[in-house]
């Protein structure tokens, strides 16, 4: 346990080693450096999991404390790592399913010029996520959680050649702050009423102090949890700050992987988690999280359904899958929530990497209309993608079925029918939307071939000169390890990782539904609707592919379909509601119109006495006038105060 | 330790000023070595009274102690005394002010190459009345300190300036600065000339003598101490500078050589924060109590209007200019909460934005030689050009920003936790200044880096960073990191200050005369 530490010391310096390089390792050395220190990481989290688990420290947990942060009065904040089944969990989910992400990083961007800069981001990224997950008080959790949205902003702009991915950069670090806000806002409430932001004595403190009255908490309580929820729906792209995460998928795709499916964006739903004894004193706050969670779910499936960008339907994908972990959270169900989190990396992560083989094998290609019949020229990365996407889809036997059916179990005997029902319809979305990916992309034509402009609107991922295939061109598999060993390992693990058995028991408190597990057919009933989503994917995709065509082409239907594509307009609201009318007021003022108010008081005084002050250049009399002035208008306001 | 000490941290960099504007008729680099030695001696001598210096207080007092104290009489039949005291609050802005001091020198090196010894007697003059400030405990020497280190500043901008195209020019900006802050002094030395008649009346003596004033502040009828008051409060307001009195500092950045810079924004605004706790609160806390909600409320407003500015500025040092008063803002927030991790936060903001700042406007002015423009619409893919100075660009930006793990966070997040408790609207208002620093910092990392690399005629990339700037970059980095990850040492030393001026702003009238009032 004593080797903890190491879990965010090897990234951290290995990000310092690649910083400093400046780029004069070499690929291979910059490997060695980037990939090796997580997997330092994976083994540091392995043993200690193995310890945790062998010999369980008292209580469950163990903190270790590095040292005082400060000391300021009753502030006394300290950087100290609690380690506990949940933390431990997430510890082998980023280091885990991290390692294998960067060694399939270091196969995806070789012959980038960036090379070592890309590790070196990578590597801050996960020593941050592992301060965000280790944090035993608010303070540090927050530490962490400015590190990995500092990272997800340079990763996001790792091309900056392009200014449009610095502008997806800057909008993701800019949305998630506004969410980051509302928490530290959470966290100057909660140090003012209990002096402490120690997440283990506020779990104590809190509910003392709020307690909940015939099912209604407290207005503080709620208050705090709404704020830390609007944290949490920055950080893991949840309605309404969602808009970033389709635009994050810029950056390169093994950083989709990671930051935007695996681990960054589960970031909202590890804080409720962690911070759930306060969400259990707002009942109110609680039915917001389910809410936000029901509705993302079903949005973003929506949206899913009429991508083109096989990345954005990932992303919006993994929003909708965020949604059902929200969703779990808001009928209390906190453990299933973590479980899908855990399996939603495994399967996620594989169909990320698997897209990253995709594209590179199309030639920096992203639009899955300029693809089909893959199975033929890349089949083991169609059988990755196509596990990925049963687990994704909750097939039985593979590992999102454990973690979602577990999920809407839990949201049906809570009594929340109305979320069950959304988790429900949800799961048919999915099938439609993943299984489209499939059959557009794996089977049919080999669209390429036909079509006589290729290429021009795959942004996003492209750095190479060359984007998408021509009509002659094949496309080209990837033959190395250090391509396959990272699908592999997540092949099985998006197989067989439901079968883990996550001791979160001490963790969450205890859901007693008593003997009243339902009706049998409760648990059963997702299997044929998702199957139904398949079918339907299969019948108007593969089978009819004429009907989705009419319908792009019918008024009503049209409509509908643009209007989910463009994300049901959240970019476009929020541009006119924000982002305009911010531009505009600050390049209207560019000039500082305090500065022309000043100037203009001598200016009116020069109009009336012309003569003397046409005789004179007058600058500093005006500005002599000026500043007294501001002066006497500051004085008169504080004394009519 | 002898307190004569203090006298030598004022007297060497005169002298050292003065020798280096003589060695000029000798070679043009003597008075550069000749700054930068003397420079380095008192910045030694300053970190060294952190080292040797007793700055704990065995309970919080209504009058303030100073570990180390010089008295001499000056012209004694006004009761003026050349007197100096040191606690930890002026200990801390002293090393800062002597440490950017060299760095004032530093990024100098090539910079000035016009009367070259006159410039470092300025730039050496003007740091000593800074450090004199952080000192005097006699408000006469007080306001001639802070007077003394306005006139060498008007010469750093009016003579070593940049005419930038578009701007309005060094002079005018010189001017305006000089103007704004001479009656903003005026006005607070009329405050002053009050008090030491009322100080008359109550005696029978002359003084300016700190802790005579003090008392006699102290037992002002509440409605001269209010009015009296606002004359510091004005004098500080507009150095702070809070707005809307803010609008010398921008014309005097985008004009002012680096140096000037550095010193403005590193140092210059900070005397403002020192005044307000060293005299304004501790002579009338009520006073202050009372303005309290408009002092925050200018603070809030300081935050987020001048953080909308700065996102429009296309001048890369008016954007900082921006920016830095935007950060002043939660200093002012700080200071009129009053609570104890408040005001701690307000010391480490201090700090922590004189350090990023000054790592901000050295890098401008980098890149300023090189590109010979300051203008980020000029810029853009930046990035590949420059090995290190991107990178470094992009660490204090980080800084500005608010990322944990560098000083600018500790000092926010202390002062906006203290303030909840004071004031939960305005610190709410105060923290959506932190989204809008991700907003303009980042801005200016976009249209400064970013892209691809423009066509200018330049081909290749950019001569990066000499050892000397890499070597300055690194101190000022370091000492950021440091604050942000184990601020306590500074926090030790700034403490037994802070806790009495909370203390002093916190309690009553009553309870304050109770533990009487010694000179």
């Amino acid at each position: 346990m004593t080797l903890l530490p190491l879990t965010f010391a090897a990234p951290l310096l290995g990000f310092l080693i690649l910083a400093f390089a400046r780029g004069r390792l070499s690929e291979n050395l910059a490997t060695a450096v980037g990939v090796g220190s997580v997997g330092v990481s994976a083994l540091t989290t392995l043993i200690a999991g193995i310890q945790f688990m062998g010999t369980p420290p008292e209580g469950g947990s163990l903190t270790i404390t590095l040292w005082q942060w400060m000391s300021v009065g009753n502030f006394t904040p300290s950087f100290a790592l609690y380690l506990d089944a949940l933390s431990l969990t997430m510890l082998g989910v980023i280091t885990g399913v991290g390692f294998f992400i960067h060694l399939f990083a270091s196969w995806y961007m070789r012959g980038d010029e960036g090379f070592a800069r890309f590790f070196s981001y990578m590597n801050l990224f996960v020593a941050s996520m592992v301060f965000l997950v280790l944090g035993d008080n608010l303070l540090f959790l927050y530490f962490g959680w400015e590190g990995v949205g500092l990272a997800s902003y340079l990763l996001i702009g790792f091309w900056y050649k392009d200014p449009a991915n610095g502008a997806a950069a800057r909008k993701a670090f800019v949305i998630t702050r506004v969410g980051d806000t509302f928490m530290a806002i959470a966290l100057f409430i909660l140090f003012k009423e209990f002096g402490t932001l120690n997440i283990q004595e506020l779990a104590v403190l809190a509910p003392a102090a709020w307690p909940v009255v015939n099912g209604v908490g407290a207005t503080m309580a709620t208050i705090t949890a709404l704020l830390l929820l609007g944290g949490a729906v920055g950080k893991s792209a949840q309605l309404p700050l969602q808009t970033w995460l389709p635009d994050a998928m810029a950056g390169p795709t093994p950083v989709s992987a990671l930051i935007h499916a695996a681990t960054m964006v589960t970031a909202g739903v590890y804080l409720i988690a962690r911070t759930n004894a306060l969400f259990e004193l707002s009942p109110f706050a609680l039915q917001c999280v389910g809410v936000v969670g029901a509705t993302t779910l079903i949005m973003a499936g929506f949206i899913a359904l009429m991508q083109t960008d096989i990345k954005k339907i990932l992303a919006y994908s993994t929003m909708s899958q965020i949604g059902y972990m929200f969703l779990a959270e808001g009928v209390g169900a906190y453990a299933p929530a973590v479980f899908h989190l855990m399996t939603h990396a495994f399967f996620k992560a594989l169909l990320f990497l698997s897209s990253g083989s995709v594209i590179l094998a199309m030639h920096h290609e992203q639009n899955i209309f300029r693809m089909g019949n893959l199975r033929k020229h890349i089949p083991f990365v169609y059988w990755c993608m196509l596990i990925g996407t049963l687990a994704l889809c909750a097939f039985p036997l593979t590992s999102g079925f454990f973690s979602k059916d577990e999920i809407l179990h839990e949201a049906y005997l809570s009594g929340h029918h109305g979320l069950w029902i959304a988790g429900l319809f949800g799961a048919f979305l999915t099938g439609i939307y993943s299984f489209r990916l499939i059959f557009i992309v794996f089977f049919g034509p080999e669209r390429w071939r036909q079509a006589e402009h290729h290429g021009h609107d795959a942004h996003g991922d492209a750095h190479g000169e060359h984007h998408g295939l021509g009509p002659k061109d094949e496309p080209h598999g990837a033959t190395t390890l250090d391509h396959h060993i990272p699908l592999a390992v997540l092949l099985v693990m998006a197989l067989i990782g439901g079968f883990i058995h996550l001791p979160l028991e001490a963790v969450f408190p205890v859901v007693d539904h008593g003997s009243d597990h339902g009706p049998a057919w409760i648990v059963y009933l997702p299997i044929p609707v998702s199957l139904a989503g398949m079918f339907v994917s299969w019948f108007l995709f593969l089978k009819r592919p004429d009907i989705p065509a009419a319908l792009a082409s019918g008024g009503l239907t049209r409509q509908l379909g643009l209007f989910w594509k463009s994300a049901f307009g959240f970019d476009w609201l929020y541009d006119r509601l924000f982002v305009k009318p911010f531009v505009w007021a600050a390049n209207i003022n560019k000039n500082d119109i305090v500065d022309g108010l000043l100037g203009l008081i001598p200016m009116t005084l020069r109009g009336a006495n012309s003569l003397a002050a046409a005789t004179q250049t007058g600058n500093l009399r005006w500005y002599a006038f000026a500043a007294g002035a501001g002066a006497i208008a500051l004085i008169a306001a504080i004394a009519l105060h | 330790m002898s307190p004569t000490i203090l006298v030598w941290l004022l007297v060497i960099p005169f002298v050292g000023g003065m020798i280096s504007w003589q060695a000029e008729r000798y070679s043009r680099f003597l008075p550069r070595w000749i700054a930068l030695f003397t420079q380095l001696t008192v910045l030694v001598m300053s970190v060294w009274l952190w080292f040797v210096g007793d700055f704990t207080l065995s309970a919080p007092s209504s009058t303030p102690v100073f570990a180390l104290e010089y008295k001499a009489a000056w012209i004694p039949s006004f009761g003026i005394n050349f007197h100096l005291g040191l606690d930890g609050l002026s200990l801390l802005l002293v090393i800062l002010t002597n440490l950017l001091g060299v760095m004032a020198i530093g990024c100098s090196w090539k910079e000035i190459d016009r009367y070259v010894g006159f410039f470092h007697l300025n730039l050496l003059w003007n740091l000593a009345g800074v450090v004199g400030v952080f000192l005097a405990l006699d408000l006469f020497l007080f306001f001639f300190f802070w007077e003394m280190m306005l006139v060498p500043m008007y010469f750093l901008i009016a003579l070593w300036g940049h005419n930038i195209p578009g701007g309005k020019g060094r002079i005018y900006s010189a001017t305006k600065f000089f103007i704004f802050t001479q009656f903003s002094g005026l006005i607070m030395l009329l405050a002053i000339l009050a008090l030491v008649f009322f100080n008359h009346q109550a005696t029978g003596q002359w003084s300016f003598g700190y802790f005579e004033l003090l008392k006699t502040a102290r037992g002002l009828d509440p409605q001269i101490a209010w009015w009296l008051m606002l004359g510091f409060f004005v004098a500080f307001a507009v150095k702070m500078p809070m707005v809307p009195l803010h609008t010398w500092l921008p014309d005097a950045h985008s004009q002012a050589p680096t140096a000037g810079s550095v010193d403005l924004a590193g140092i210059l605004l900070k005397t403002a924060a020192y005044g307000m706790l060293r005299f304004a609160l501790p002579f009338f806390p009520d006073a202050m109590r009372e303005i309290a909600p408009f002092a925050m409320a200018l603070a809030a407003i300081s935050v987020i209007y001048a953080g909308v500015v700065a996102f429009s500025q296309t001048d890369i040092k008016r954007l900082i200019a921006y920016s830095s008063i935007s950060h002043m803002g939660f200093v002012t927030l700080g200071i009129f909460a009053g609570t104890e991790q408040a005001l701690q936060g307000v010391v480490i903001q201090m700090i922590a934005h004189g350090l990023s700042a000054a790592g901000l406007f050295i890098l401008s002015g980098e890149i300023y030689e090189r590109l010979h423009t300051r203008d980020l619409r000029q810029m853009g893919g930046l990035w590949g050009r420059f090995p290190y100075l991107p990178p470094i660009m992009l660490f204090f930006t980080a800084a500005s920003l608010g990322l944990p793990g560098l000083g600018n966070f500790v000092g926010e997040f202390l002062i906006l936790t203290g303030s909840y408790a004071v004031s939960p609207l305005f610190t709410i208002l105060c923290a959506f200044g932190l989204v809008l620093a991700a907003v303009y910092s980042l801005i200016l990392v976009q249209k400064a880096f970013h892209g691809a690399p423009r066509d200018d005629g330049h081909a290749g990339n950019y001569e990066d960073l000499s050892r000397r700037e890499q070597s300055m970059m690194a101190v000022l980095m370091l000492l950021l990191l440091g604050l942000g990850l184990y601020p306590q040492p500074v926090l030790d030393i700034s403490a037994a200050s802070m806790q009495t001026v909370e203390f002093i702003y916190n309690n009553t009238p009553a309870a304050l005369s109770l533990s009487g009032v010694t000179p």
